[in-house]
């Protein structure tokens, strides 16, 4: 059971990641080619000719690069999904498998997604100071540690109440206690703003979105995707295929 | 309707627990660890931190950094 929830996590993951692609190849590729060119003609104004060619071609980055780094993170997290699912199935009150799959996928979107987007956005090529991209990364990292150890202890506040305070009360108290640890998060941690005044905000802002936009449809894909995969996984039924004929075929 | 399908006699049931946390452990360990170089190599590697020399791991997965999010520059 473990191996086909294992396995279909990374299959639907990869599929997540075809559909990410697909967006942010068409959305995201728009802002970012914008802010090269503004970086370009910045570079051009102030005398700095950069003649060396990439190593790797701006038509690569933009396609097969963005693909297969898409492909890596989908089908990773969707792996990994596949083995918390079998973790926590069963272990969360008395929710089934589409559910237990949004509930995990919604926590991963707000820790992986949502949580660094309120404090350390997402930039555009052009955006940014090398001297500070060390501390940013950590920063960014730690920033999501905090959200997922939030994120449990939520989960298990809401465990915990639920029989004494009633399951409506204690997801309000559990999401309270997010976004309560989530603030002094914010407070504790340093600001980083590299965005300069001449940088166009409304690429800024679209490339945000587009950011936006990558990370919500592979969590989307996984909840749904998954929490298919996975109920038909524990009613012992292949991924795909009719579910009157699929007692008679063998589980992937 | 009259004819059940093969789903819900399953559905019907409470969830049940798939693994126990010993048998799950490792491979939560391992997929862990690939999670993590899967991570670290389109989100970090060659920007704040190499392991290979020179940028075309950098490169090449530049894009898919910026628009997952990842700080790049």
């Amino acid at each position: 059971m473990v191996r086909t929830l294992l396995v279909r996590g990374m299959l639907v993951g990869l599929v997540a990641g075809l559909l990410a692609f697909v967006w942010a190849y068409l959305v995201g590729e728009p802002p970012v080619k914008a802010a090269i060119a503004v970086e370009e003609a910045a570079a051009a104004a102030a005398g700095e000719v950069d003649s060396a060619p990439p190593e790797v071609s701006r038509d690569v980055q933009s396609t097969l690069g963005l693909l297969l780094g898409i492909l890596i993170f989908a089908t990773a997290v969707g792996g990994f999904l596949g083995l918390v699912f079998a973790m926590v199935y069963g272990r969360i009150g008395q929710l089934r498998a589409r559910a237990t799959a949004l509930v995990l996928c919604s926590a991963a979107f707000v820790c992986i997604a949502i949580v660094p987007l309120t404090k350390y956005p997402a930039n555009p090529p052009a955006v940014g100071s090398g001297d500070t991209i060390g501390e940013r990364t950590g920063w960014f990292f730690v920033l999501i540690v905090i959200a997922i150890v939030a994120a449990v202890a939520a989960g298990r506040t809401i465990r915990d109440l639920s029989p004494r305070w009633g399951v409506g009360n204690a997801v309000a108290a559990g999401l309270t206690l997010f976004v309560g640890l989530i603030i002094v998060a914010h407070l504790a941690l340093p600001n980083e703003n590299e965005v300069a005044p001449p940088f166009p905000p409304q690429i800024l802002w679209d490339f945000r979105l587009a950011n936006l936009g990558t990370q919500a449809i592979i969590w989307a894909a996984l909840a749904f995707g998954f929490g298919h995969a996975a109920e038909r996984a524990i009613a012992g039924q292949p991924l795909l295929g009719r579910r009157d004929r699929a007692t008679a075929t063998s589980p992937v | 309707m009259s004819t059940p399908t093969a789903i819900e006699p399953a559905a019907e049931r409470a969830p049940i627990p798939v693994a126990s946390p010993r048998e799950l452990l490792p491979y939560w360990i391992f997929a862990g660890i690939v999670l993590m170089f899967a991570i670290y190599f389109v989100g970090a590697e060659e920007g704040a931190t190499a392991v290979f020399s020179g940028s075309g791991v950098h490169e090449l997965v530049h894009d898919a950094r910026h628009l997952l999010g990842f700080p790049c520059h």
